[in-house]
């Protein structure tokens, strides 16, 4: 976020201020009427105030001919537009006329033509990163989910694409969307993160933004089938205790799985924040085990084959590994993503106008289950203070903290620190170097979930700064 | 029926998830069968058309043959553009997130420094992983189109370019799995037992 942006906020905030302290105060006549006037439409197949107006503007003519209008109306332009938006002229009055009828959008909402967050892609075209910084709540917009990718984004056609499940199976399956979506389904709210977030900040501050340093993380509502459902048709032979999750992508993703996760709470997703799951998250449907490293969640999913022992696949042991430079052994099957959190506002980037209250608020998560507390400190670690945690919190889901703060315009560095429920608490960079050993640059640290610092320079401005210098 | 089927060591996991299914939350109470009609079995040929993986037992490895010869035509025809003439990469090839992706060699002893390069040669534990990936998504610019000829070929080149096998060495389904690399006990299985309070 500029500084432009942060005054932007700042009036924003201001109006809504100003909008609050009328809650309870007699709304004005014409609003009133406006409302009366809503609430005695005919229209009551809709409810919606512009399907009042269209009504009112085609004579009452039905709803057939209302469609029949609608659909010859021009559409907004969307190359002008920022992703997501699609351009629409602005009115000079917006009281004075009427707003645009519905329709235009083609029946899909689109976002603000003033809004312009969009995920930041990799030079590799690899990794798309969540824009953090300006989240609220904790549900991530789905065309804002972060986006990791070992051989593109395919195109599938549902109809064409099969879900086999054999190996050490008693009855070999092959399952389409469609059958799948006739098994009893479950919606889960769950965090997902990249085991490679935050790696390259090991030694030192290296990314400007939030969003470059933690943004391969963001959470989601999923819908699916629990994968144990499919393993209760098909059935386990003795000795079952893997389970190889391949992708259809260019990249035939591969992952072994042990048995008792797919038993547990793993499941196979086909939808995503209330609808169809998006291309990028591995339409038609992805397997999904909560709280472990993202890239095990196989998307474009085609084939279940359950075994006696694990592939070692490329992206177990050349990738995904967790390489001990003190000791020159690797650890494999580190699944879980540990206890973690970052500030969001402030953070890098961004100004602050001058001294004063300011609202601290970040994210904090846990593959092991809920977060107990997040604590914050705003000088450097020296003293820490309990942030609230905004209900709900929920196990293996983002918890949106917040914590009350008067900057008195002299430098400071804030910090955050999660504690989950189990009792792991963030640890330093300093204390997972002294575990795992240094890692320089052009290498990962993988599961990298150290303390995150931001520095803010007297002038207001905030950057990424590093504990170890 | 499912249960009867099963390792006796995951009755108890599978009671935990029998459990979980009958939450209220998901409510597979009464009125739930057991089995459901939903799919349809997978047919030898339904399995066969996408069963590709290679496990290190070898397992599964297609028949065919090849050797450093053979493959270096392959990898100088498919391979050398992004991974270079010396299996070092390219210079000015964007940087790859997770590093030395592009370098296939090199980097013996580097493991227990700050700055590894962690190659097939260095890093990599079973040669089966490197026909397997390759089969999978190699060529970047059309993966899946090596023969068997050609992927036991350019795997032999990269394994001898790497001084793990004899350039003389022939490799198929026999040899490949025996194939013993340098990092073989490099990894250990390890749910990082690391816990900060």
């Amino acid at each position: 976020m500029h500084s432009d942006d942060f005054e932007h906020d700042h009036q924003k905030t201001r109006a809504i201020d100003e909008a609050l302290s009328r809650i309870g105060k007699p709304i004005p006549e014409a609003q009133a009427r406006y409302v009366a006037a809503l609430e005695d439409c005919e229209c009551k197949e809709g409810m919606f105030a512009l399907a009042a107006t269209r009504r009112q503007l085609f004579g009452g003519a039905g709803v057939v001919a209302a469609v029949g209008m609608t659909t010859m109306l021009p559409g907004p332009a969307m190359a002008k537009a920022p992703p997501g938006a699609g351009e629409y002229p602005v009115q000079a009055d917006s009281t004075k006329e009427q707003g645009r009828m519905m329709g235009a959008d083609g029946g899909y909402g689109l976002r603000s033509q003033f809004e312009t967050d969009v995920r930041w892609v990799n030079p590799t075209k690899t990794a798309g990163f969540s824009p953090l910084q300006n989240s609220y709540g904790t549900i991530t917009p789905s065309g804002l989910h972060y986006e990791r990718h070992h051989g593109g984004i395919p195109n599938i056609d549902p109809a064409r694409h099969g879900l086999v499940i054999h190996g050490m199976v008693d009855r070999p399956m092959r399952y389409s969307l469609a059958d799948l979506r006739r098994f009893p389904t479950v919606s889960r709210t769950y965090f997902m993160e990249c085991s490679g977030t935050t790696g390259s900040e090991i030694m030192k501050a290296r990314e400007p933004t939030a969003q470059r340093t933690h943004g391969l993380v963001s959470t989601s509502e999923w819908t699916g089938v629990p994968f144990s459902t499919l393993l209760k048709q098909t059935g386990l032979k003795p000795g079952a205790a893997w389970v190889l999750a391949e992708g259809a992508d260019a990249a035939v993703m591969t992952r072994s799985v042990p048995i008792d996760k797919c038993l547990s709470d793993a499941l196979i997703v086909f939808a995503q924040n209330g609808e169809a799951m998006r291309p990028e998250q591995g339409y038609p449907m992805r397997l999904f085990l909560p709280g472990w490293e993202g890239n095990i969640s196989i998307k474009w999913l085609r084939r279940l084959e359950v075994s006696d022992k694990p592939f070692y696949t490329r992206e177990e042991t050349a990738k995904y590994s967790d390489l001990i430079t003190t000791t020159g052994k690797s650890r494999i099957f580190t699944f879980t993503m540990e206890a973690k959190s970052v500030i969001t506002f402030p953070s890098g980037e961004m100004k602050l106008p001058g001294a004063g209250f300011y609202e601290i608020t970040g994210l904090a998560w846990s593959g092991r289950g809920k977060i107990a507390r997040v604590e914050v400190s705003t000088d450097g670690g020296k003293s820490w203070h309990l942030a609230s945690l905004q209900d709900p919190v929920l196990a293996i889901s983002q918890t949106r903290f917040h914590f009350p703060w008067i900057w008195d315009g002299t430098a400071a560095v804030i910090q955050s620190r999660a504690t989950d429920e189990t009792g792991y608490s963030q640890p330093t960079h300093q204390q997972l170097i002294v575990e795992r050993g240094p890692l320089e640059s052009g290498s990962l640290f993988y599961h990298m979930n150290a303390v995150q610092s931001w520095g803010i320079a007297a002038d207001g401005s905030v950057k990424n700064v590093h504990p170890l210098g | 029926m499912f249960t009867r089927s099963v390792d006796p060591k995951y009755g108890a996991l599978l009671a935990a998830a029998v459990a979980v299914l009958a939450m209220p939350s998901v409510a597979l109470a009464d009125g739930y069968p057991a089995q459901f009609e939903f799919g349809a079995p997978a047919s030898n040929q339904d399995i066969a058309a996408v069963a590709i993986a290679i496990a290190p037992d070898g397992k599964g490895l297609p028949a065919g043959k090849g050797d450093h010869a053979a493959g270096k035509r392959v990898y100088e025809a498919k391979c050398g553009d992004c991974h270079g003439a010396t299996l070092q990469g390219v210079p000015g090839l964007p940087d790859m997130p997770a590093g030395a992706a592009l370098r296939l060699i090199g980097g013996r002893g580097t493991l227990t420094t700050g700055n590894p390069v962690m190659t097939v040669e260095s890093y990599w534990p079973y040669a089966t992983t490197l026909f397997d990936y390759i089969r999978r998504a190699m060529p970047f610019q059309s993966p899946g189109s090596l023969n068997a000829d050609e992927l036991y070929a350019v795997s032999a080149y990269i394994l001898a370019e790497g001084n793990v096998i004899d350039k003389t060495m022939v490799l198929d389904a026999q040899t490949l799995p025996r194939v013993q690399m340098p990092n073989r006990d490099g990894f250990i299985p390890d749910p990082r037992p690391e816990f900060f309070k």
